[in-house]
């Protein structure tokens, strides 16, 4: 499933970083420990997170993450939706806290 | 092959620019996806750690055939007790870094078991340098 599919069917708000719309999601990663991320996330997760500054958009570039969704309606700040736009990686929303959102989403991906 | 970076303390916004260039340049020259991982997060970690904690530093990324050494010094207040900085969650970090996600003391952990090999020595009140080996996989 790409990102774009599972942001229609979850609606989420697309903040950036379009050109990875069609990144393949192999899983999802939770955590709001940056070095929990850089040390064990895998290559094509979705990283959901409340971190909304710049290093998260590093780090989801440097491990190829396949996307950030954000929860409880956060919103990149100014850096990070350069940065994310710079490196194509998309940038997701939520008003949904971390715990209801993965829910779905991994009901989304088993199914 | 020998690059050079260098990391201003404090500076949030751009720590992982090394990491990211040295990427590029290792996927370049064909290194092995799980090679380029465990010199990524070793020297991403080593890189936020000068910028939370030093007042400046340098890099240095030495690239060969068999290898990929990262040395890292930095002017700053040092590590008093390298063996207590090792384990894992521990930390000195500052409430506002540990806000951002960093500083859960995982940093050194995490370059430990990525390395082939680690070497630290510190200074305190004058820094700290770090080696990092990180040997390329030779089919």
């Amino acid at each position: 499933m790409t990102i774009k599919e599972i942001a229609k069917e979850l609606n989420l708000n697309v903040f950036c970083g379009r050109e990875g719309l069609e990144n393949k999601v192999t899983g999802g990663y939770v955590s709001d420990l940056l070095s929990d991320v850089m040390g064990n996330s895998e290559a094509g997760q979705a990283w959901i997170t409340l971190q909304s500054h710049r290093n998260v958009a590093a780090i989801a570039s440097l491990r190829e993450l396949s996307g950030i969704i954000l929860v409880k309606n956060n919103e990149p700040d100014e850096a990070m939706a350069k940065q994310a736009e710079e490196e194509g990686i998309p940038v997701l929303g939520t008003p949904l806290s971390a715990y209801e959102i993965t829910g779905k989403l991994f009901q989304l991906l088993q199914g | 092959m020998q690059f050079e970076f260098n990391i201003e303390g404090g500076d949030f916004t751009n720590a992982g620019t090394a990491s990211s260039q040295v990427k590029k340049i290792l996927k370049q020259l064909n290194v092995l996806p799980t090679d380029i991982k465990r010199i990524v997060v070793s020297l991403y970690e080593a890189e936020v750690n000068v910028v939370a904690h030093a007042y400046r530093g340098n890099i240095l990324v030495e690239i060969s055939p068999e290898k990929v050494v990262l040395i890292l010094t930095d002017e700053g207040p040092g590590i008093p007790d390298i063996s207590q900085a090792m384990q894992s969650g521990y930390s000195t970090a500052s409430p506002h870094v540990r806000e951002m996600g960093f500083g859960a003391g995982m940093g050194l952990p995490n370059i430990q078991k990525n390395a082939d090999d680690l070497k630290i020595e510190s200074e305190v009140g004058k820094g700290t340098r770090l080696e990092i080996i990180i040997n390329l996989y030779k089919p």
